[in-house]
């Protein structure tokens, strides 16, 4: 058998897929919480609950009115980018002039009601999702075994991450975006309608992380505290990357969802705290994070 | 048909900074097609006058009127919409966009905007750098950009703050040209200004501004009369 | 009269009607047990200390740690711990709460002092979840069963605090030495450049303060307060568990804070005895507790920030009574 660094090549690369499905989820979210600090100036502590809210609008619908996988990957991030943008519209819209930690403690409270409710109807136990018959199945890729789920996911995060990236960076919307962040008020006085890019920004980041949950629906159960724990972790990677940059947020999540699967190989104890280990490494080192421009 | 009555009025405007109030009932015109120039020290409320006329200060009270329509119901995106082009004193240049995206992101508001390769024509150096970080031109190139920008969006009128500021006077002088050229195309301007001398060139009209509201205004004809008076306020 | 004998004769009446309504206070707490259940009453006050002890960072430094439950459940383990496997009594079993939970401040406030607002409240949330982490795999906190059946012992080896009365005077004397010390922090110098640093950090700065060392110094007092509450809920409920050291924790008291008035001496008593009397109560409905906590968080976010206190104080009743805050 091959080894690598005194472990079989198989449990290695294993644990490194791992990790890069942990990486492509942790880089979706961070990327949307980036999107939606840049902007709004508010940490979205919602974000897990509207990630849990993707995966069941995936299980529902499915359950309710028998919509596959692929409307739902379109529909999930529709309906929560809509929920979003009714809570922007009417609640945190009248934030943005207090401190920003208002911001984080009225998030925290719409993710405590969200899944407090999702609890309350749905037990804690999580509820299977099927992988669509397309997906299923595996290959042998003669060194392991992958199941082709999981290689569409990382596809699809890439795919979404990059999208995502063009999106800001290349597209006349990405410019008004970017100003934005920089001036709103020079913005809007230009004439453009900052108030609805905030409130298309906002559903644009619930969107998003609607969008991961249902691509993780297959994978882990749909449970409505998926998101809570997962959250936690996200601000950590978004403390070590810094947010002043969406790029950074995305190699950010990958980097330490691979690093968080290997430390799985490697030391498993400590697989659910090294990305909190690399935070404070980080703070003592570059406090404003890999890639973040404020001090 | 032609319209009389002054393209932009300004009437009793009164506004406040946080809990202080700092401008005082301000009056002014600007007609149709003129260039009329804001004088006074620092501090005296021009720079406040520009932003309440634009509604980026929200909170005044008065009566401003543009092109027929009623400035202080509008929403801070609307006046643009309007014909007003504002060019800030601090220019505005936005570092996360290009040269070219920060040149085409005020929207265009009426079909009597130059297009970009005219902006081009008269701003050489932009097109040289059009692909560089909007922060990364020099101070006078940025205040071309900024000038640039809302040549294109087809407004009827420039609200500029201390263009000249801070520029060598070579490049001074060539924002002269440029406003020359506007003024020649029908352009009606509003300036706040310190640099007096470059001012006089193009100016058609002068208000002077002490503690919160416009004092005088007179012609520029007039201003071999008022040189005494005004060395002595301005302090130049 | 001058104007400013006046206000110093206002001052004085003021004053005095703050005392009265200090003694009535006192004197409820001291009667309370005989009607309600004593138990019941100790909570709230082992949580109304946890929220002043709080507040000391969140309304007088400025600072939203989001991860104060690692100070609340990790005093109450190493109490619990100190008491059970050690057999200390209890006055030492809580020193030890005490000293552990100022220890983890230092550890936790010397990372995340070195960023500020949002950043810091995300960094003290994560340090937080890693101390979780540590709870839940550590085998001194016997996972998810927690330490049980933790004996209260003798104070001072005389009184048995295995009877509810006695315990409950134990509680409210810890707690009145608590809001007692965090009074005294308030009102000393070093309160005051906390207060300076709050509004205005970069001044205090510039006037030459180590803010960094003020902010250390603040996390470890109010991370040591925090554990003194801890320590005593451990005692009192005879048990430590994951709970305590759960994020929702951190967000409870927060809660707690905000709804009685950030920056409020006695807000956050009042905010703790309403989310705890409603807790209890909502646990009976079998109606999801966190949906209306959420809602109330929500609530107080959007309309009432100034929470129960500072809304009270800052109404014409409040401004009769001199509680108005100056300026």
């Amino acid at each position: 058998m091959t080894m690598i660094f005194g472990i079989p090549l198989q449990a290695f690369l294993g644990q490194l897929l791992v990790g890069l499905i942990n990486g492509s989820f942790y880089a979706m979210l961070s990327l949307g919480l980036a999107i939606i600090f840049g902007l709004l100036r508010v940490i979205n502590f919602a974000h897990g609950a509207q990630y849990m809210m993707g995966a069941f609008a995936g299980f529902l619908l499915l359950s309710w009115l028998g919509i596959n996988y692929w409307f739902a990957l379109i529909l999930g991030p529709v309906i929560v980018g809509l929920s979003g943008a009714v809570v922007e519209r009417f609640a945190l819209s009248r934030l943005y002039k207090l401190d920003h930690l208002y911001g984080l403690l009225f998030t925290f409270g719409l993710a405590l009601v969200i899944e407090g409710g999702f609890r309350y109807f749905y037990g804690s136990s999580g509820q299977p999702y099927a992988t669509p018959a397309l997906l299923s199945g595996g290959v042998n890729l003669g060194f392991m075994y992958m199941p082709i789920y999981r290689g569409w996911v990382v596809v699809a995060s890439l795919v979404v991450c990059i999208g995502t990236w063009l999106l800001i960076e290349k597209t006349k919307l990405g410019s008004y975006l970017r100003a934005a962040t920089e001036n709103p008020v020079l913005v809007q006085s230009f004439g453009i309608n900052v108030p609805l890019l905030l409130t298309l920004t906002y559903a644009l980041g619930a969107g998003l992380a609607a969008l991961a949950g249902i691509l993780a629906a297959p994978i882990y159960q749909v449970s409505p505290l998926m998101g809570s724990n997962l959250i936690i972790v996200v601000f950590a990677i978004v403390v070590v990357g810094g947010m002043g940059s969406i790029m950074g947020a995305i190699v950010t999540g990958y980097m330490l969802g691979i690093l968080e699967g290997l430390t799985k190989v490697f030391y498993p104890e400590a697989s659910n705290i090294v990305i909190f280990v690399i935070m404070a490494i980080v703070l003592l080192v570059r406090p404003a994070g890999l890639f973040g421009r404020d001090a | 048909m032609t319209d009389q009555s002054p393209l932009l009025s300004v009437k009793d405007l009164h506004a406040w900074y946080d809990e202080s109030h700092v401008l005082h009932g301000v009056n002014l015109e600007v007609a149709r097609g003129e260039t009329v120039t804001i004088l006074g020290r620092n501090g005296v409320g021009k720079t406040s006058t520009l932003r309440a006329i634009m509604g980026i200060m929200r909170k005044r009270i008065g009566d401003i009127h543009f092109d027929g329509q009623d400035l202080m119901r509008l929403p801070l995106h609307h006046t643009a919409r309007t014909g007003i082009g504002y060019v800030p004193e601090e220019r505005g240049i936005f570092a996360t966009l290009t040269v070219e995206e920060n040149l085409i992101l005020p929207p265009v508001v009426s079909k009597n905007g130059m297009s970009v390769a005219e902006i081009y024509d008269l701003f050489p150096n932009l097109l040289e750098r059009r692909t560089s970080a909007g922060t990364k031109l020099s101070g006078g190139e940025q205040q071309m950009l900024a000038m640039a920008r809302m040549l294109r969006t087809g407004a009827q009128m420039l609200i500029l703050d201390e263009p000249t500021e801070g520029l060598a006077p070579v490049i001074v002088q060539r924002i002269g040209e440029v406003l020359q050229t506007l003024k020649q195309r029908g352009m009606t301007i509003l300036l706040v200004e310190q640099n007096f001398r470059f001012a006089s060139k193009i100016a058609d009209r002068f208000y002077l501004m002490e503690h919160g509201a416009v004092t005088t205004g007179f012609d520029v004809a007039d201003l071999p009369d008022r040189m005494d008076m005004l060395h002595e306020v301005l302090g130049v | 009269m001058t104007e400013l004998t006046l206000n110093k004769q206002q001052d004085l009446q003021a004053q005095r009607i703050q005392l009265g309504l200090l003694a009535v206070g006192i004197v409820a707490l001291v009667i309370v047990p005989f009607f309600l259940y004593p138990v019941f009453l100790m909570k709230v006050l082992c949580f109304a200390l946890f929220a002043c002890a709080f507040n000391l960072l969140l309304g007088y430094t400025g600072l939203l740690s989001f991860g104060h439950a690692a100070f609340f459940g990790g005093a109450s383990y190493f109490t619990a711990h100190a008491i059970k496997e050690w057999g200390f009594p209890p006055e030492a079993g809580i020193l030890v709460g005490v000293v552990g939970a100022a220890f983890l401040g230092l550890v936790m406030g010397f990372f995340a002092i070195r960023r500020q607002g949002i950043y810091f409240a995300m960094i003290t949330l994560a340090l937080a979840q890693m101390f979780y982490f540590f709870c839940v795999q550590a085998p001194f906190t016997k996972g998810e069963d927690g330490l049980q059946a933790v004996p209260r012992g003798y104070f001072l080896g005389i009184v048995d605090l295995g009877q509810p009365l006695n315990m409950y005077f134990f509680v409210l004397m810890v707690f009145m030495i608590g809001i007692f010390i965090i009074w005294r922090i308030i009102h000393s110098p070093f309160g005051m450049i906390l207060r300076s640093i709050r509004e205005n950090e970069n001044r205090a700065i510039s006037l030459g303060y180590s803010v960094r060392a003020y902010k250390l110094g603040a996390f470890v007092m109010s991370a040591a307060l925090t554990g003194l509450a801890g320590a005593v809920k451990a005692l009192v409920f005879q048990f430590a568990t994951l709970t305590d050291v759960a994020w929702q924790m951190s967000g409870e008291v927060i809660l707690m804070t905000l709804l009685g008035g950030i920056g409020t001496i006695f807000g956050p008593v009042i905010g703790a005895g309403f989310v705890v009397t409603l807790q209890n109560y909502l646990a009976a409905s079998g109606f999801p507790v966190t949906v209306v906590t959420g809602l109330i968080f929500m609530v107080c976010v959007l309309l009432f920030r100034r929470g129960i206190v500072g809304e009270f104080n800052a109404s014409r009743l409040g401004a009769r009574l001199g509680l108005r805050s100056k300026n």
